[in-house]
């Protein structure tokens, strides 16, 4: 059976040329880049290079990315760094509900330590409006962080917008690329954030590294404390092969958007058409055109979400879901619950998110399984006779 | 997580899928803001449960120890089938991983709505034995 990947707001494959750019660096080039001996200087040129490549990609400049071992660790770093550093001016900390778990639990975290946090509220498209924001602001909020793109639904958040009233109220400004990065053109000095985390292995890097984009001149608290690596601010021996692959990724990723976006935009609209055309009762999640090219997210009334997935499964197709049954807990994906849907059609929701691998063929295959599969659980629901 | 190889026997051919117009007991329980609901029709002759049916909103595992408990308690007495617990439908599985738990506990309680209905029925004399 042919397997169909569309889980890549899960995680991406490494690509062969992100790959090969690393091997070397496992066994020829393996010195510490802090080392003074050539096997050092190997590392280090490796690790400039990586640096400069993830800064270009961002409208950044080297100096201001500092590499970390994942977007959660960026997201941590960001606003827990942020939010102590400025702890002398204020305790007020505002964020979205429809955050990233990285955010949102450091956030509760941060409550717990005694700071205030402000969850803005978003629409029934996932948007957080700029006026909500603007309420928000006390003279003691010191530090703001929204996401640039959600991972569940795909809405792409206007952050130059928020960004600058942020700015104009004097608080540090973070956002969480970490789905944006590879389908979002960026650029940190046009959109003025303070901050910025990425992941790489949302874009074809593999797992265990990522970024956080810190402006010049703006000063937030270690998260870890050792090593004098990255400039005296995240130590640790750096994981050289996989930055090198994340500086190889990310170029290929910034270099390809418009092309990969202009492949995979009709992909998406017409796994959604075709999807909202074949099934009944189903609903489009998340903004119908502010939204990431590759993510696709329905609600399909009277059937539960992993049972949509497990036979998905079984006819070779990957897929997401934010129904409770998928997360461990009994509460369906918060990001649902948000945008106003009610727990009974949250739980039926299910994500497909796209790749430059798959194609028109997969996309009609995916429509015609689905169809067949939300037939079958229909008739077994006692909702759906009901209905 | 991995489901046992009978769980997703009985999650891909779910037996006794449907409902029974004249039934003699039906129950359901859970609900759907949870993400799992359960109803289930018996047929009782003389006291021995002679057809069952079950239509399941949930999981994979939801949908497996409905199936499995019709299947367990197809034939059996009244008396037997009230001793059939979410234990014995999960062990016949095979086992089910822990966050699933919860789950299976939909079967036996469903079981218990029904026989309750019934003997309810029984009571008021909607149906006769």
């Amino acid at each position: 059976m042919n397997r169909i990947y569309m889980d890549n707001a899960a995680t991406t494959k490494v690509t062969p040329p992100v790959l090969e750019a690393m091997l070397p660096y496992f066994t020829e080039f393996y010195g510490n880049p802090s080392s003074i001996h050539g096997f050092g200087r190997d590392a280090r040129k490796a690790l400039d290079r990586a640096r400069e490549q993830v800064a270009k990609a961002l409208g950044a400049q080297p100096q201001e990315i500092y590499f970390t071992g994942c977007g959660t660790e960026s997201d941590n770093w960001a606003i827990r760094g942020g939010a102590y550093a400025q702890k002398p001016k204020g305790k007020h900390l505002i964020t979205s509900a429809i955050e990233h778990h990285a955010v949102l639990h450091t956030m509760a975290q941060l409550e717990v330590e005694g700071f205030e946090v402000t969850y803005l509220p978003v629409d029934a498209d996932g948007l957080v409006h700029p006026e909500d924001l603007e309420k928000a602001f006390r003279p003691d909020t010191t530090l703001v962080s929204i996401m640039m793109a959600n991972n569940e639904i795909g809405t792409i958040q206007p952050i130059a917008e928020l960004a600058r009233i942020a700015k104009a109220h004097g608080a540090l400004f973070h956002t969480d690329a970490v789905q944006a990065i590879g389908s979002v053109p960026i650029d940190v000095k046009a959109l003025n954030v303070d901050m910025l985390s990425l992941s790489g292995h949302k874009f074809h890097a593999p797992k265990g590294v990522g970024a956080l984009y810190l402006k010049k001149g703006v000063k937030i608290n270690q998260l870890m404390h050792g090593g004098a690596q990255e400039r005296k601010q995240r130590p640790g021996t750096e994981n050289i092969a996989s930055i090198v692959g994340m500086g190889v990724a990310i170029e290929r990723a910034a270099a390809t958007v418009d092309r990969r976006n202009a492949y995979l935009i009709p992909l998406r609209d017409r796994l959604i058409q075709g999807i909202l055309q074949n099934i009944p009762e189903v609903r489009l999640n998340g903004h119908a055109t502010k939204r990431l090219p590759n993510n696709a997210n329905v609600s399909i009334r009277y059937i539960e979400g992993e049972s949509l997935l497990l036979s998905l499964d079984l006819v070779g197709i990957a897929a997401s879901s934010g129904s409770a049954c998928t997360s461990g807990s009994l509460d369906p994906s918060h990001v649902l619950l948000a945008i106003g849907l009610p727990h009974e059609i949250a739980h039926g929701s299910l994500r497909f998110s796209l790749s430059e691998d798959n194609t028109m063929e997969e996309v009609e295959y995916v429509i015609a399984e689905l169809t067949k599969i939300v037939e079958r659980l229909r008739a077994m629901s006692p909702l759906f006779a009901n209905a | 997580m991995m489901y046992t190889p009978e769980v997703m026997d009985h999650f891909t051919n779910p037996r006794n899928v449907g409902e029974i117009k004249d039934y003699s007991g039906t129950g359901t329980v859970g609900n759907a803001k949870c993400g799992d609901i359960m109803k289930m029709d018996i047929k009782v002759e003389k006291g021995v449960i002679v057809d069952v049916k079950f239509k399941t909103f949930g999981c994979g595992a939801a949908i497996a120890t409905s199936s499995k408990a019709t299947e367990m308690v197809m034939g059996k007495t009244i008396d037997e089938a009230l001793t059939i617990t979410n234990k014995m439908v999960m062990d016949a599985l095979g086992g089910l991983p822990a966050v699933k738990i919860h789950c299976s506990v939909l079967a036996e309680e469903a079981l218990h709505e029904a026989i309750k209905d019934y003997k309810r029925r029984l009571d008021a004399g909607e149906i006769s034995d």
